[in-house]
């Protein structure tokens, strides 16, 4: 069993063995814990980053530009300006005598050498500190460069990385709204929440256009600043990734009357669901009709398949650990397709709602924890004796180091797991961490001998 | 260069404002690192919960290994009201989670801008927990708007000599005779490679930092919450004990460093001689071993010398006049160029995202037999290089640095040799050997068999022979 620290025994359940169901979430992390979680930064520079013709720079010292070079596999069709890093790097005497002229020097010059159609500007931990007007030396940048030149408000210590997803969504606001409508069909949505992650909105979009789906703007996968502009004449935003996107959808509702709707793009049964979703919002029985030929023609051509894998990967044990919980639920569900049990499931930034659903959706004695740390989580992963972990780079050697199997489901990843083919993937991806007989060679399983294994 | 609709106009500008694609990490990166080499240690950063996070991902990507990094985690109040509570909270989780024997505890650029008093701090915690077997604590200053990683490392390296020294401390009971041994920021490999010679040359050795099992270790039935390993908090109270110190790094003549320290308030005589990377300067490094111990190098690096020099006869018809960018850390670059220069490829640009001053002069140093202009860039990024290269008509037939270059290296169209720190887009970068003659000789084969390769590739019938 895990020693859990004292503050932190109320974020660790196990259903079936506490009689109610109490899982405190939404809390700053217990200093010293070694939390997986990340900052504020973080949490914007994520959502904006695939927003490929944008100029992206981080205002501070040089770290914050390091660990975000080209750090997501989002994809972009076009202009790839989002894989660059750009930064104020701030010096010593900066910090002494503010950073504004630095940074106004800084952002024209990039915007003359690379002419983005907007650029948005990461406010990190210090240049609250040291006083910098952030917002004054945008405006005037905007106005002198006649691009939207954007202060994102990201200092690291002034909250969660949820605060970072709704400063970017405060920064897409500005955008939203300032282009041109007319050609819009009734029949059209945003596709909010979906990174492009190894082309993974190009498929879903590809989905809708067969659905006869007009798709105004993806926020922010392959997104394009003016795709974001015109993206309120949309009649729906369908939201994925709900952590960092809702507000955004929240806020395009009260200002321009936009409903959403909140889908999944993972595993057969969301991503299906997903798309009947989107279909009956628009009451249109021959799309409805179209949607499920296609749902059909996609489900012939992967269950048999799918079934390979689920004959060898049947009561295997899974363990997942990622940063929004939404990603979790299909995560559970994509699991159980394959014939695999979650024996525990947790989460960086869940609310009580979220918590709620997965202690519903997991089995008897599944390990539920919110805000974990690799102490926890190795120990979850011994005392299960699971087979296959699902999380992130942080992770990774946690299973690895146990001569666990592991699949990245993280923002770094080549795969595409959301779709149908997506799914097929996923399981393929599955059974080959599973199945590798190198599990065989780790002293998990045969101990430190030498003796020769016949 | 790139064809994309958005690459940058090519504006002839010397002086950019900015850092574009940067070819340097921050200061506590560099600490983390140091204090994940003490044994039984747990690295712990003051400040945002973010940073602890990024670094973690950061190392993890190039070792491939568990790396925790505890942290203070400040919010809003706590950058108003200070961060002491957090800070004492957070030792004290750490301590009843990891029983570490030492918490190796380095600032950020919030904690240094807000002016928290880190060492009045770290005295009240003490005083608070007087009595109770606490953990050791260490502290470093690494603002992170000063330097670089490399900066960070080598300030965490001397604040934790510094803390920790004391007179008349042995290493262990048996040892009266040994030599501190302070390598800078090399991999795993070279870290193992240097016990394995100072074993050879039988001279008890302190070497700091020692991460060569703490993030390169086996697989395991349990998980560790610190993984063995690393240089002994008793080696660390003896360094001033030593007869004396070697330091690796021609850079660092510029720097107050964990050596200059022992020699100035302890006289332990210290000697700083370049990262050993090639003949030459391996040559410098065996010779100092030689002159401490009173030994003959040991036969079995002199067979490792000749079957190099034996092999660089062999390669040289392929090398000679081949143009190559070096870019990394500062030390790195250093040692990298005068292997290269050594084996006839000219470096036509040593790049460093560092800027210790001391570059150019420790260039010049080891490539006094060059013919060919040698360009020296300190304190540049990736976009410079790029752009210089264009500008001075560099030519280059290969890249040698971090994983950080293979934008550069795909945009020139020539291949990226990946030594040094970090390599995020391959395997095995914390195996890699660059110290002695046997490190040279793989770099050698590597760097041979890297424009062999484009040479077969890009011909038009293939071959079979050399």
């Amino acid at each position: 069993m895990a020693d859990i620290l004292r503050e932190r025994e109320r974020q660790v359940y196990r259903k079936g063995q506490q009689q109610a169901f109490q899982l405190d979430c939404e809390k700053q992390s217990a200093a010293g814990s070694v939390s997986q979680r990340a900052c504020v930064f973080c949490g914007s520079r994520v959502v904006l980053y695939p927003i490929v013709d944008a100029l992206h720079i981080v205002h501070g010292p040089i770290g914050c530009a390091s660990y975000t070079w080209d750090i997501r596999g989002a994809l972009s069709s076009g202009p790839e300006l989002h894989r660059l890093s750009f930064s104020t790097d701030l010096q010593e005497m900066d910090v002494i005598q503010g950073g504004e002229k630095k940074l106004y020097a800084a952002l024209c010059e990039l915007i003359d050498a690379h002419q983005p159609k907007a650029a948005f500007v990461y406010a990190t931990c210090i240049v609250g500190v040291i006083g910098d007007d952030v917002e004054a030396v945008c405006k005037r940048v905007g106005l002198e460069k006649g691009i939207p030149v954007l202060a994102v408000h990201s200092e690291g210590f002034k909250g969660t990385k949820k605060d970072g997803y709704r400063a970017a969504c405060d920064a897409l606001l500005q955008i939203v709204g300032t282009g041109p409508v007319e050609d819009i069909s009734p029949r059209s949505i945003n596709i909010l929440g979906d990174f492009n992650l190894a082309g993974e909105t190009w498929m879903i979009r590809d989905y809708y256009a067969r659905m006869g789906v007009q798709v105004v703007s993806c926020i922010t996968g392959d997104g394009r600043i003016d795709d974001i502009r015109r993206s309120h004449g949309a009649a729906l935003n369908v939201v994925q990734c709900s952590g960092s996107m809702t507000y955004l959808a929240k806020s395009m509702k009260e200002k321009y009357g936009i409903p959403f709707i909140r889908v999944s793009y993972f595993g057969v049964e969301d991503m299906s669901k997903s798309l009947y979703d989107v279909a009956r919002h628009f009451k249109d029985k021959e799309m409805l009709q179209r949607t499920q030929n296609m749902v059909r023609e996609e489900l012939q051509r992967i269950m048999p398949l799918i079934a390979d894998y689920r004959r060898v990967l049947e009561g295997k044990r899974a363990a997942i650990y990622v940063g929004g919980a939404f990603k979790a639920f299909s995560l559970v569900s994509a699991l159980r397709l394959l014939g695999m049990k979650t024996v525990m499931v947790g989460s960086q930034t869940g609310n009580k709602d979220d918590y709620e659903q997965l202690r519903e959706l997991c089995d008897e004695g599944t390990i539920i924890a919110d805000d974990s740390n690799p102490l926890e989580l190795s120990s979850f992963l011994e005392e299960k004796d699971v087979d296959v972990f699902i999380g992130g780079v942080k992770e990774r050697p946690i299973a690895y180091k146990l001569g666990i199997g592991f699949c990245d489901h993280n923002h770094e990843r080549k795969e595409a797991l959301a779709g149908f083919e997506g799914m097929l993937n996923f399981a393929r991806e599955v059974y080959g961490s599973v199945m590798s007989p190198v599990w065989q060679l780790t002293p998990r399983k045969r101990g430190n001998t030498l003796e020769v294994v016949k | 260069m790139s064809s994309q609709p958005h690459a940058p106009k090519k504006i002839p500008r010397p002086n950019w404002i900015s850092t574009r694609n940067p070819c340097k990490a921050c200061a506590p990166l560099g600490a983390t690192l140091v204090m994940r080499g003490i044994a039984g240690a747990v690295p712990f950063l003051h400040g945002s919960q973010g940073c602890a996070t990024y670094m973690r991902r950061y190392i993890i990507s190039h070792f491939r290994e568990p790396m925790d990094i505890a942290t203070s985690g400040f919010s809003e109040a706590t950058t108003i009201f200070g961060g002491g509570a957090n800070l004492r909270e957070g030792l004290g989780n750490v301590t009843s989670q990891y029983h570490p024997s030492l918490i190796g505890i380095a600032t950020t650029c919030l904690t240094e801008t807000i002016g928290e008093d880190v060492s009045g701090l770290l005295h009240e915690y003490r005083e608070m927990t007087a009595g109770s077997k606490g953990p050791t604590l260490v502290h470093v200053s690494t603002p992170s708007y000063s330097g670089t990683h490399i900066d960070g490392f080598h300030d965490a390296v001397r604040a934790v000599v510094e803390q920790l020294a004391e007179v008349g401390a042995s290493p262990s009971a048996y040892v009266d005779s040994f030599v501190n041994l302070f390598p800078g920021m090399v991999s795993s490999e070279d870290l193992r490679f240097l016990k394995e010679v100072a074993a050879a040359f039988e001279m008890p050795m302190t070497l700091f930092p020692d991460y060569s099992e703490t993030l390169d270790g086996p697989s395991m039935e349990k998980y560790q919450k610190i993984p063995e390993g690393g240089t002994t908090i008793t080696a660390l109270r003896a360094t001033p004990s030593a007869k004396a110190t070697i330091e690796f790094g021609r850079i660092l003549r510029t720097k107050k460093t964990a050596a200059s320290f022992l020699q100035e308030k302890f006289d332990v005589p210290a000697k700083r001689i370049g990262l050993p990377i090639g003949v030459h300067e391996s040559d410098i490094f065996f010779a100092a071993m030689e002159k401490l111990t009173g030994l003959k190098t040991p036969n079995k690096y002199r067979q490792e010398r000749g079957r190099l020099v034996d092999s660089y006869v062999d390669g040289h018809k392929y090398l000679f006049g081949k143009r190559a960018i070096v870019f990394g850390d500062e030390d790195m670059v250093v040692g990298l160029t005068s292997f290269l220069a050594e084996i006839g490829v000219v470096p036509v640009l040593c790049a460093s995202g560092g800027k210790s001053g001391a570059l150019a002069r420790s260039i010049a140093e080891v490539t006094t037999h060059v013919r060919d202009t040698v360009l020296v860039r300190d304190g540049v990024d990736f976009m410079t290089m790029a752009e210089e290269t264009e500008l001075k008509a560099l030519k280059p037939d290969f890249v040698i640095g971090s994983s950080k270059g293979a934008k550069l290296a795909r945009e020139l169209g020539v291949p990226l040799i990946r030594v040094g720190f970090p390599i995020h887009d391959r395997i095995g970068g914390q195996r890699i050997l660059h110290l002695g003659y046997r490190g040279a000789q793989q770099l050698f084969d590597l760097v041979v068999n890297t424009l062999l390769e484009v040479k077969q590739d890009s011909s038009s019938i293939g071959y079979s022979y050399l």
